[in-house]
């Protein structure tokens, strides 16, 4: 316990030395820190065109855009980035991205539209099919107005233009925001894919687990030895100490939960291709599973915990609504508590990764690297305790929630 | 705003995939590992239970075996006393046996003796009688003539000689 103190004590000790670094760095480019651009080569492949500021764009190839490379890398994206590398074109140097695009499913004006990312071409080219047009900005899709461009909602006025040049005050604006509407976007996003990709992992793992114990009943052996300490902590230290004889029924439910978080926690730790997606660090994920909470304790919930919600016995009649209206809210807060949790524990942790690798860019020299990639070392090793604390404090919550809400309670 | 604003598109397939994930591992996956472990659980504990039983069992066995040991052993012992008993039993029978056979014969010889020296003695008597006789005979035909005093003489004298 001592050791975990410790431990906690020296993260925040980092946290306080890490975040004004951060913090000064944003602060430097005031003009980019509400910027939000899915990939850095489409600044670098705009700052390759020419432009009629050259001052503002030597200053923008001198900066190092921290925020938009970090912010999109936590949000959602339609393509799963890999690498990007330079070649020459035109005597100019150009970087060229290596992505897997993914598949579009968007639903608007009753059409449901079907396309592989890969037709945006990184957003510098809209895609129409039927009477939609759809352009890829800021890594969502917007259906383009009726002049076929970008229409922004910039404070006093609204502002119509073409496509290309709206991109490009998009580039120029860090403010701008799009009015455009928005389709039904059903996207297999890099989050999705990479869940699925998390879903067949664990598939084939937990199949092949329980197909183990069919063949060598007795003693674990190799991949069964591995995980069956893991799933009997699950059962036997998080689920049994709350739920007791009703652990059979619920242990499905939280230790899916539980593998699933802890999954996609670790995938998206692994810095290259298959892993880096932030899935547990997105918003709408971590709602789902919350949702799902909320349904079990509360279609689980028995007599007595609706009489305690809503009528709390042993006191004064007076008092009865106002707990009701505390309990109801705590129905509430209960889930999103979990939700918000999990969200900013995982984000900040891919934050705090991207913000270190980040800073020997910022500096500009190879000299921080070695600092950084113990640092990051250091972060990753948290990272990993972090995938495992949170899918722990999830799973236990949840377990922790649903006891009381199927707790038999003893009056008199 | 846009990090806290949730997708419906990756709400939708996080339902799904979810959804898939809970029923598809709950059948084939936690349903059956939990009863393998707890079927394992169970047979260990069995087993566990079974040993107990049977070191229960031998401490019972090896109780048993002690008794009948000592009961053997004590039946060995009465065995031995009874036999030293009856040996002591036929000795002594014995012994009074012989007493009485020697005790037997010998009143059988002191009563041959007595009757033997009856015999003598009868036998002395009449040979003291013939003797006296033939003393008197002589006397008689000595002095047949003489006085009486002499028959109470000689009658006296007759008298006089005892038997021992």
């Amino acid at each position: 316990m001592k050791k975990y103190v410790w431990f906690l004590l020296s993260l925040c000790v980092l946290l306080t030395f890490a975040m004004p670094v951060c913090a000064q760095e944003t602060e430097a480019q005031p003009q980019d820190t509400a910027k939000q651009i899915e990939e850095s080569d489409e600044i670098a492949q705009n700052i390759a065109e020419p432009t009629e500021e050259p001052q503002a764009e030597a200053a923008k190839e001198e900066k190092f855009d921290v925020t938009s490379l970090i912010m999109g890398h936590i949000k959602d994206s339609h393509v799963w980035h890999i690498l990007d590398y330079t070649k020459e074109e035109n005597g100019e140097e150009v970087e060229v991205p290596v992505a897997v695009p993914l598949p579009v499913i968007v639903f608007a004006n009753g059409h449901l539209d079907f396309f592989m990312s890969g037709a945006f071409h990184h957003g510098h080219e809209a895609v129409t099919k039927g009477d939609n047009t759809y352009i890829l900005a800021n890594d969502k899709i917007y259906l383009a107005n009726e002049k076929g461009g970008l229409t922004f909602k910039n404070g006093e006025e609204t502002t119509a233009m073409e496509f290309h040049e709206g991109l490009e005050y998009l580039e120029a604006n860090a403010t701008a925001e799009i009015a455009n509407e928005t389709p039904w976007d059903f996207s297999i996003t890099k989050n999705v894919a990479s869940m699925m990709l998390v879903s067949i992992i664990l598939l084939i793992v937990f199949i092949s687990f329980a197909k183990a114990y069919k063949k060598n009943p007795g003693r674990p052996k190799g991949m069964q030895a591995v995980l069956e300490p893991v799933f009997l902590y699950v059962r036997d230290d998080i689920i049994y100490p709350n739920l007791g004889s009703k652990t059979d029924k619920f242990l499905p439910y939280l230790a899916t939960v539980f593998f699933f978080i802890l999954f996609n926690n670790i995938l998206g730790l692994i810095p290259f291709f298959p892993g880096n997606a932030n899935v547990t660090g997105n918003i709408a994920v971590t709602m789902v599973l919350a949702i799902f909470t909320f349904l079990m304790i509360n279609l689980n919930g028995n007599k007595d915990y609706w009489h305690h919600t809503f009528w709390m016995p042993g006191v004064p009649v007076f008092v009865k609504p106002i707990l009701a209206v505390v309990e109801l809210m705590g129905i509430i807060v209960k889930p999103v508590a979990l939700m918000i949790r999990l969200f900013a524990n995982i984000s900040a942790g891919h934050i705090i990764i991207l913000s270190l690798v980040s800073l020997i860019f910022i500096f500009q020299t190879i000299a921080v690297a070695p600092v950084s990639v113990i640092f990051v070392l250091f972060m990753d090793c948290l990272e990993m305790l972090v995938a495992f604390l949170q899918a722990y404090i999830f799973t236990m919550l949840s377990a922790v929630f649903i006891s009381l809400a199927v707790a038999e309670h003893k009056h008199e | 705003m846009d990090l806290v604003t949730p997708g419906i598109g990756l709400v939708f397939w996080t339902t799904i995939i979810f959804l898939t994930l809970l029923i598809v591992l709950g059948k084939v996956a936690w349903k059956p590992i939990n009863n393998a472990i707890k079927k394992r659980s169970q047979s260990i504990e069995d087993a566990l239970n079974q040993a107990e039983i049977a070191r229960e069992e031998m401490k019972k066995l090896q109780a048993d075996n002690e008794k009948i040991m000592d009961e053997a052993r004590a039946e060995r012992d009465k065995m031995l006393k009874e036999a030293r008993e009856i040996k002591d039993q036929i000795v002594a029978q014995a012994k009074s046996e012989a007493e009485k056979a020697a005790a037997k014969v010998m009143a059988e010889a002191e009563q041959k003796r007595d009757a033997m020296m009856v015999a003598a003695m009868a036998d002395i008597k009449n040979q003291v009688l013939d003797l006296s006789i033939a003393v008197a005979e002589k006397v008689v035909r000595k002095q047949i003539s003489t006085t009486p005093e002499q028959e109470m003489l000689v009658n006296d004298l007759v008298k006089e000689i005892k038997f021992n």
